[in-house]
């Protein structure tokens, strides 16, 4: 930074703090908040215009608007390709001057933001997607991600029913880089906990029909059908499964990947009995129902899935982080949010990880019988609350290059 | 005994499911080939109304408790009604110009309609229920075949070959396919021929409704559902000659099964084994199997 820089921004503080409020010294006087999502394909009603109320709602709670920080929300439709994705960012960071992204779900679409955010310098704020090399092999210092990944899913799910019988797989993998990440990290919880894996198909992204691949499953015998893909290939993989007589032929499904959401679409006579990790549902306690209301209020009366709660917290968080570091320099940013301790009603009271890893608890549900539930959206019973040091890969493990 | 590794079994198993997504593709690719043959028309719209056939059929159920069959009946009337609404007052002013226009406009309806039912029904879909009386499955042997998927076989089998008999060997289908040799003609012999296009158009649409209604209780109720598919059953109307009737039932099935294959053998290429077999014909005959050069 030139010396005359500084002695602005210097002079910028001062003159904020001498104004008495907490007004941050921001590029433009405005943050920019870019929710990038799947707004009209398979994974629209899990993050897609949700999102953006869930976004909306944090930047709400926070005040912006009694602190006197201007905030602004774009949104972005990425089609599930990585170079729309890619071209949406570069023309964000560039000309219309985001500060932040957030959401993008769809694996290969995030690890392309996640390059261009590290090259701009920006923050990226990851709740949707899913693969585990952003904290992984893809981290770097400015992204954070949020609510859930492949290896918390694996290790939930997967151990879970490796314990209880479901010693052979056989994987139905989404054919690509999200598929790949949450088959690998599975497997690997499988094989760790004496299991074997029988077989997997990979199907292409996305499918209609999975008669086909669901017989291959049926005649490799294996106890378990691992379902290593998400929203609308989830639900009709065991929507045709259930039609194949998958669980009637003594065969288990296991819904790696599966949001409030599916089940809603599914219905609880066909997803009963399904084993599921998430790291949020509404009716966990007062604070998350409470917040879940008001979030139905807002959006056709959906409840919000565990998506639209960690983009709901992680924009929180950010501006909190925003308003410390009085500046919205991505990696500074990035640096802050990772210094503070987060608190909101969705998770609770969490933190950071130094290799952008956000840790709090997670769950091992199962769906309810119909005859179990009280009404819509009553959906889920808590199996198993696997503790916020036991939810995420180890630091070690991960081989982030900010982990010395 | 293994074939290419494959237990013989399996690949039995393999082959009928391919036989089923071919009835879908048969009965998508015969609407189609109705609506191009008599209209000169590319029915883009298509995917869109298979779309509106299957919501048609859970709304009747959802909101007035009418069942699957009457779905089968209903759902087609009321939707292919909306498609002579579209032929009426948009589609008419079409015929003279180039197929492109045709294309356009039925494209960016199905952008429209679908967005509609997207934003007002999110793109994770409704439930529909499997009727009664398919719940279960018959064990042949080889394979589970649930019972529902059977009555899709039998029904489109059906389907096609009542069309195809309509338009082949009855007098109303002659005068159709001498309508579209030469309106002025037959129009002179007395006959509506701007009606029976109306009609034909809808017949169409209806097809598409009726397989709608019929991937309901298969597939999630969602308005992409028809978006996945129309591509895939452009190819194969390409690939059986644009317009031949017997080429779009035949081709139908046989990608079905074509394409089952390669979910065995190499799965990751199922998507677009279709579209190589479609190049590969067209290079030899570039009017499909069963078209006629023009």
């Amino acid at each position: 930074m030139s010396t005359f820089k500084r002695t602005m921004v210097g002079l910028a503080v001062a003159a904020a703090v001498a104004a008495g409020g907490a007004q941050a010294q921001v590029s433009d006087n405005v943050v920019k908040i870019g929710v990038m999502n799947d707004q009209s394909g398979t994974y629209a009603d899990l993050a897609g215009p949700g999102s953006v109320v869930a976004a909306k709602m944090a930047i709400e709670d926070f005040g912006a608007a009694a602190k006197g920080m201007k905030v602004e929300v774009l949104v972005g439709d990425h089609q599930n390709k990585p170079d729309v994705g890619a071209n949406i960012a570069r023309q964000w960071y560039d000309v219309d001057k985001v500060d932040v992204i957030v959401d993008v779900p769809t694996s290969s679409v995030v690890l392309a933001v996640n390059e261009i955010t590290k090259q701009k310098g920006k923050a990226l704020l990851v709740s949707t997607g899913a693969t585990s090399d952003l904290t992984g092999k893809a981290c770097n210092a400015n992204a954070i991600h949020w609510t859930y990944d492949t290896w918390m899913l694996a290790n939930g799910t997967g151990s879970a029913i490796v314990k209880t019988g479901g010693d052979s797989w056989f994987f139905l993998t989404a054919d690509y880089a999200f598929g790949h990440a949450l088959e690998r990290d599975t497997e690997a919880v499988v094989l760790k906990n004496g299991g074997k894996v029988a077989g997997k198909v990979r199907h292409p992204f996305p499918s209609s029909d999975f008669s086909s691949f669901l017989l291959q499953a049926q005649s490799s015998k294996a106890k378990v059908v691992g379902l290593a893909n998400a929203g609308g290939d989830t639900i009709n993989s065991i929507k045709q499964g259930a039609e194949f007589g998958i669980v009637r032929g003594g065969q288990q499904f296991a819904g790696l990947l599966v949001f409030l959401t599916d089940v809603h679409a599914l219905g609880l006579n066909t997803a009963q009995g399904l084993l599921l990790t998430e790291a949020f549902y509404w009716d966990l306690n007062d604070q998350t129902r409470a917040f879940a209301r008001r979030f139905a209020a807002q959006h056709k009366g959906a409840m919000p899935t565990m998506a639209h709660a960690g983009v709901y917290a992680s924009v929180l968080h950010y501006l909190k982080a925003v308003d410390a570091a009085k500046t919205d320099d991505g990696t500074r940013v990035i640096a802050k949010m990772k210094e503070l301790p987060t608190d909101d009603p969705a998770f609770g009271k969490g933190s950071i990880r130094v290799d952008g890893r956000k840790i709090h608890p997670v769950y091992l549900f199962e769906v309810k019988k119909p005859a179990e539930s009280k009404g819509a959206w009553d959906y889920y019973k808590v199996r198993a609350t696997i503790p916020a040091d036991q939810a995420f890969r180890p630091l070690a493990d991960g081989s982030c290059p900010l982990v010395k | 005994m293994d074939v290419l590794g494959i237990p013989t079994q399996a690949l039995f198993g393999q082959l009928l499911i391919g036989l089923i997504n071919g009835a879908f593709y048969a009965m998508m690719s015969l609407g189609l080939a109705v609506i191009f043959g008599l209209l000169n028309i590319i029915n883009f719209t298509h995917g869109a109304q298979y779309m509106m056939g299957a919501f048609c059929a859970w709304f009747l159920l959802e909101r007035a408790g009418i069942g699957y069959w009457w779905s089968l009946l209903l759902a087609p009337v009321i939707v292919g009604a909306t498609g002579v609404v579209i032929e009426r007052t948009m589609l008419s002013r079409l015929y003279q110009l180039d197929h492109l226009y045709g294309l356009l406009l039925t494209f960016g309806l199905a952008l429209i309609i679908q967005g509609v039912f997207t934003n007002y029904y999110g793109s994770s879909g409704q439930p529909y229920r499997l009727p009664e009386e398919f719940a279960g499955a018959f064990n042949l042997g080889f394979m589970f075949l649930p019972k529902y998927r059977a009555w899709v076989i039998v029904a489109s089998l059906l389907v096609c070959f009542g069309t195809w008999f309509v338009i082949e060997r009855t007098k109303l289908g002659s005068y159709l396919r001498a309508a579209t040799e030469n309106p002025a003609l037959v129009q002179a012999f007395g006959v509506n021929v701007p009606r029976m296009i109306t009609l034909t158009y809808g017949a169409g649409v209806g097809l598409a409704a009726l397989a709608g209604v019929m991937a309901a209780p298969i597939y999630s109720v969602n308005p992409q559902m028809g978006a996945n598919l129309i591509i895939v059953v452009f190819a194969v109307v390409v690939i059986g000659g644009m317009g031949s009737i017997l080429g779009a039932i035949l081709t139908g099935f046989g990608l079905g099964v074509v394409e089952g294959l390669t979910k065995v053998f190499y799965p990751e290429a199922s998507n677009t084994v279709i579209f190589v077999i479609m190049v590969l014909v067209l290079l030899v005959k570039p009017a499909g199997l069963f078209g006629k050069e023009r």
